[in-house]
């Protein structure tokens, strides 16, 4: 009787490592740590088995041989006696190139949608449905090879090449050609003018705040700024003297000499990218500005403030923070789809060392090593944005 | 006498709204000619509309050839025709049984159209709650993944197919449904792991989500293709395809766990506390209050990226397997039907559409059905 009431009180510590709630919080965590360290040693120890088999190592020495392979678009110097190290960083750089253009275009049309689909016109806020609606249920992967297939087989020759805005730009499968700025000197000016307008904008804001805190005048700061950032620098510009010629394309053989070329690859990941995009950005932005209750507007004009006011004071705040992070793991995304690259040879980073390079050397550990961590530092870059910018704009509530 | 009132006096009967305010013509006024703006947008839409559609419906009907045996003859009979060449869907025609069945041997695609029934058989039972004998079916729901592998892998009594004759949109559907099946349990467990109160457990959860969310799937897919082979034990051989739907698979729970996690916490503190103090247990809470109500938010989340992961089984042609598109891109060798991609793209891109839309329409029917407010 006695024992029983002893074992029933004090149970043995293998019981209550299970059944003690406390304790068996403990255990689990104990268990998972123990698996997970004995997967990774598991997996660790048949890679380092399996590569000295067939002799090779883990190092990345092999990034300082020469590539032995071109690239077709190429930001910065590279030839194939470059090194692969060379050609990641050229991928990486076509990688931030289509990904930032892509973030530009997507967020222009998707807010443009976005605006359109809440349209009242009946007509318009239909074709835009049936537009998101055909986009974002067809991979993206079939929007780049369809954009790819319109570019390549139905734009003509550079010999028959489309010409627009009287011969500055033309339209051809091989690329879009436009003239090349070539800057002078005197450019300096222009810039350092730009500089200024920025500066000036930053401190007459503060002031304008001030002035308006103080004695509730209000500036017209935003044509104020425009005026320093733009309208300045262009007088500038002016008065140096026009420090600027442009390099046109000409037809010399089969293809376009000189100018700014962009590459059918890329405007076909950038258009599909854009364009897939845009889609669901635009259905952010219509979600974002549903979101913000009438009763706002309209106690907003109950106080009396203008209507221009009320958006840029009351419903385009309030909107953004429903719209920001959605918005911000779409350009995530953007980023990620561009790695589609590949398949229509746009040489992006997976295509240049996670392809190319990978299957030049064998070195397939290293090389994905490589491009899963320059994505992972992305991605993270982009959380810690958002985790900033969601802390400062956290309604604080009691 | 004329002026015999069919009234009584003082209430003068309703009259007929103004014609410009009903019907057609008031819908009109009122929906696209409301302000100079919409006016304006209107004209420009129409134009736009003008441009766009009737090219669009000639190649795709008017000037389309349906039966050829090759480009050229397509080319022939739309001249002979007296119109230019629309769509040569003759092509399609020709290659449909390779773009459904994809290299599954001849006589053995009775099986692959069996399991296709089946798969339907056991989701009615799932999706819908009025149905006869639901019990019975939600039982053959459970069994029916495990009859549909054996119906297309083989063995026991059936002729074995390798994997690698799996394609077209069979590999689609295999893909698909393996992911979307196998995601949804595994993305809760993680997603109740990152909310869990045990610090390892939650790292654990958290490191496998943030890796998987922040590559992209085809690095994903690369890495199942070129580097597994290395983490197993020498000598194992691994099936492609097996390690492509565990990838998708792994994926798209990273996904899911996220948009779990959104439900989580967007429920009120109120009802764990409220679970907990009734007594039940953290299993019982999870299963009988959090669960369910956390789910039912993240619906259009959860549905979402199942559509994400259907749309992302394309990109397995990047590694070597053929989903429809591969195939249409393989078929493309034949000279023949070269030069005819676009047919390709737009009758995969249908075939798409009609899946992923059904998809979020019944994310819609879903929401409705179990929408509790007022």
């Amino acid at each position: 009787m006695a024992a029983t009431e002893t074992s029933s009180s004090n149970p043995s510590l293998f019981y209550r490592l299970f059944f003690d709630k406390e304790l068996r919080s403990v255990t689990i965590q104990v268990i998972t740590m123990a698996l997970i360290f004995a997967f990774f040693f598991f997996i660790v120890n048949n890679a380092i088995t399996n590569l000295e088999a067939i002799g090779k190592g883990y190092s990345f020495s092999f990034l300082w041989d020469a590539s032995n392979y071109d690239i077709n678009q190429t930001l910065i110097e590279y030839n194939s006696r470059s090194p692969h190290w060379r050609a990641a960083v050229v991928g990486l750089i076509n990688t931030l190139l289509v990904a930032v253009a892509g973030i530009i275009l997507s967020t222009i049309v998707g807010f443009l949608l976005g605006v359109l689909r809440l349209s009242s016109n009946w007509l318009i806020n239909r074709v835009v449905y049936v537009y998101i609606e055909y986009v974002r249920n067809v991979p993206v992967l079939l929007h780049i090879l369809l954009v790819h297939g319109i570019v390549v087989n139905t734009l003509p020759i550079p010999k028959n090449a489309l010409m627009a805005f009287e011969g500055t730009l033309f339209l051809t499968n091989r690329g879009f050609y436009t003239p090349k700025p070539l800057f002078e000197p005197a450019m300096w000016a222009v810039l350092i003018a730009f500089v200024i307008g920025v500066g000036f904008t930053i401190w007459f804001k503060g002031y304008a705040k001030k002035i308006q805190d103080a004695t509730g005048k209000i500036y017209p700061v935003l044509w104020i700024s425009l005026g320093a950032i733009l309208l300045f620098p262009i007088i500038v510009f002016f008065l140096a003297g026009l420090p600027v010629n442009f390099e046109y394309p000409e037809l010399k053989g089969f293809n376009f000499k000189g100018g700014l070329v962009l590459r059918p690859e890329f405007v076909a990941l950038w258009l599909a990218l854009s364009l897939y995009t845009a889609a669901f950005i635009a259905e952010i932005v219509r979600a974002g500005i549903q979101a913000i209750s009438h009763g706002q507007t309209e106690a907003a004009f109950a106080l009396g403030i203008k209507p221009s006011r009320t958006m840029s004071l009351v419903i385009i705040p309030q909107a953004l923070r429903v719209i920001i992070p959605p918005l911000s793991s779409q350009y995530l995304n953007i980023t990620k789809n561009s790695s589609l690259a590949i398949a229509i040879g746009y040489m992006d980073i997976v295509a240049t060392i996670g392809g190319i390079s990978l299957n030049q050397t064998g070195r397939e550990m290293e090389c994905m090593t490589i491009v899963l961590a320059i994505y992972l530092a992305f991605s993270l870059m982009i959380s810690a944005f958002m985790n900033w910018y969601n802390k400062r704009m956290k309604l604080v509530e009691r | 006498m004329s002026t015999e009132r069919s009234h009584a006096v003082g209430e003068h009967p309703e009259l007929p709204p103004p014609s410009t305010e009903v019907g057609i013509i008031g819908w009109v006024r009122h929906n696209l000619l409301s302000s100079t703006t919409n006016i304006v947008i209107t004209v420009l839409t129409i134009y736009f509309l003008y441009i766009i559609v009737p090219p669009m419906l000639n190649w795709i009907f008017f000037d389309a050839v349906f039966s050829a045996d090759s480009r050229d003859d397509c080319r022939a009979i739309a001249k002979a025709a007296g119109h230019e060449m629309g769509a040569c869907w003759a092509f399609i025609g020709k290659r449909f049984e390779i773009f459904v069945y994809g290299f599954y041997p001849a006589e053995e695609r009775w099986r692959i159209n069996l399991s296709f029934i089946l798969m339907l058989a056991a989701l009615v039972p799932v999706l819908f709650d009025h149905v006869p004998f639901r019990k019975p079916g939600l039982w053959f729901s459970l069994a029916a993944p495990f009859i549909i592998g054996w119906l297309l892998l083989g063995g026991m009594g059936l002729e074995p197919v390798p994997t690698d004759k799996f394609g077209g949109f069979m590999l689609t559907l295999v893909i698909g449904v393996t992911g979307i099946v196998g995601s949804l349990p595994i993305g809760i467990a993680l997603a109740l792991g990152r909310q869990s109160h045990m610090p390892a457990l939650r790292m654990v959860c958290v490191a496998f989500i943030e890796f998987i969310r922040g590559v992209p799937l085809i690095t994903l897919l690369f890495v199942a293709s070129t580097m597994l082979n290395y983490f197993l034990p020498p000598g194992t051989t691994f099936d492609l395809l097996l390690r492509v739907l565990i990838m998708v698979t792994l994926f798209s729970a990273a996904y899911i766990a996220e948009v779990i996690r959104g439900g989580l916490q967007a429920l009120p503190k109120g009802q764990i506390e409220a679970a907990d103090s009734m007594g039940l247990k953290y299993w019982q809470s999870m299963r009988l209050i959090i669960l369910p109500q956390a789910l039912k938010i993240s619906i259009p989340g959860i549905v979402n990226t199942f559509i994400g992961l259907y749309k992302d089984t394309t990109l397995v042609i990047i590694i070597g397997l053929f989903d429809p598109l591969g195939m249409g891109r393989a078929s493309l060798a034949d000279t023949k039907w070269q030069g005819l991609s676009t047919e390709i793209y737009v009758f995969v891109a249908i075939f798409f559409f009609v899946s992923c839309f059904s998809m979020a329409r019944y994310s819609l029917y879903l929401e409705k059905k179990l929408y509790t407010g007022h």
